[in-house]
């Protein structure tokens, strides 16, 4: 009887497996078939890049119309032959930075680059600082003979 | 020096730069379109069978506002356009951006039903609530929106004499922008 439930759950997630599937295959997957390697540009490209009305994903993972959109139009610079940096460089002249996951690095992006580590060196530096005054603030001083024996004492319980 | 006092101001710091960060709109992403020639297109105008171009409007400083009859807060921007264009001579233009969505059941149709339906739906809410277009383009596939950086209608442009862009605005636009942005900074390109 457990056994039989086992199948039955297997059997359902094999049912799943292939609903999902049949969500996924959409346009996309025709375009997939049309042009594989046209489609594998686009998506490694287009996980380097953000959508711009759902902000936290890719233009890979979203399903907003716009990252639609610009899937289409990315793919159709991949097909006219564009590089990568073409592509790019052509979102960011509509959009701006924000579209690429990993901005240029140029003056204006300096602080977003280099500022966790100006902070991080700060932060040892301070530390550095703070550990030697506290050194020398706390000397260690010998035990004195009446200290000594109180220990002992303690010791011995 | 009172030592206490460090952490309190690096304290008050962070509740001044999570004030900042905070009440940002995470929305409003800076254009960098701002001060550089309007993208040039040639589309279908919401009447006739003229083509629409940027060019046509150099000499004059424009508004171009992005709209479709789909989009909720052009219902709320709306009223407000209206207003401005029977108060002041600023022309602007409109530019109806997809407004044949793709789950659509007009979708399917071929390109000249597919504008013919547009044009008429546009043509119906306009007459509703009101027309404050000298010129209305009709952008079916959404590329000119992407050329100009839409990615939230409604959004709205300035733009100069030479046809370089001024100004964005993405969301609605309200009395209190087109009073204390928009209008002051026509005024200054009128007069360059």
């Amino acid at each position: 009887m457990k056994q039989r439930g086992w199948w039955v759950l297997l059997g359902f997630l094999m049912q799943l497996q292939v609903l999902l599937h049949a969500q996924v295959i959409g346009p996309e997957a025709a375009a997939m078939a049309q042009d594989p390697v046209v489609e594998a540009r686009l998506v490694v490209l287009s996980q380097e890049l953000r959508c711009l009305v759902c902000q936290n994903e890719s233009l890979a993972s979203s399903h907003a119309e716009l990252a639609d959109d610009l899937r289409r139009e990315v793919r159709s610079l991949i097909r006219e032959g564009k590089s990568d940096q073409e592509v790019k460089d052509f979102l960011v002249a509509r959009y701006g930075d924000f579209v690429l996951y990993r901005p240029e690095v140029k003056p204006l992006t300096w602080v977003l680059w280099f500022g966790p580590f100006v902070l991080m060196l700060l932060a040892l530096v301070f530390l550095g600082r703070y550990l030697q005054a506290r050194r020398a603030q706390v000397k260690p001083q010998a035990l004195s003979d009446e200290d000594r024996a109180r220990a002992e004492q303690w010791l011995k319980g | 020096m009172k030592k206490f006092l460090i952490p309190l101001a690096l304290f008050l710091g962070l509740v001044i730069f999570l004030a900042i960060g905070l009440n940002r709109n995470p929305r409003e992403i800076p254009s960098p379109l701002i001060n550089k020639p309007a993208p040039a297109f040639s589309l279908h105008t919401l009447e006739g069978d003229a083509m629409f171009s940027p060019a046509d409007m150099r000499g004059k400083v424009w508004i171009f506002n992005v709209w479709a009859t789909w989009c909720v807060a052009c219902r709320e921007e709306h009223p407000v356009l209206v207003a401005f264009a029977n108060k002041h001579a600023v022309p602007i233009v409109g530019l109806s951006y997809k407004e044949i969505q793709p789950q659509d059941e007009a979708a399917k149709l071929g390109p000249d039903a597919k504008l013919q339906v547009a044009r008429e739906r546009s043509w119906v809410w306009l007459k509703r609530h009101g027309n404050p277009y000298i010129n209305s383009v009709m952008d079916l596939d959404g590329r000119v929106g992407i050329d100009y950086g839409v990615y939230g209608v409604p959004e709205t442009y300035v733009i100069d004499k030479e046809g370089v862009i001024r100004f964005k605005h993405v969301g609605a636009v309200t009395p209190a922008l087109l009073a204390e942005k928009i209008l002051p900074l026509i005024d200054t390109l009128d007069k360059s």
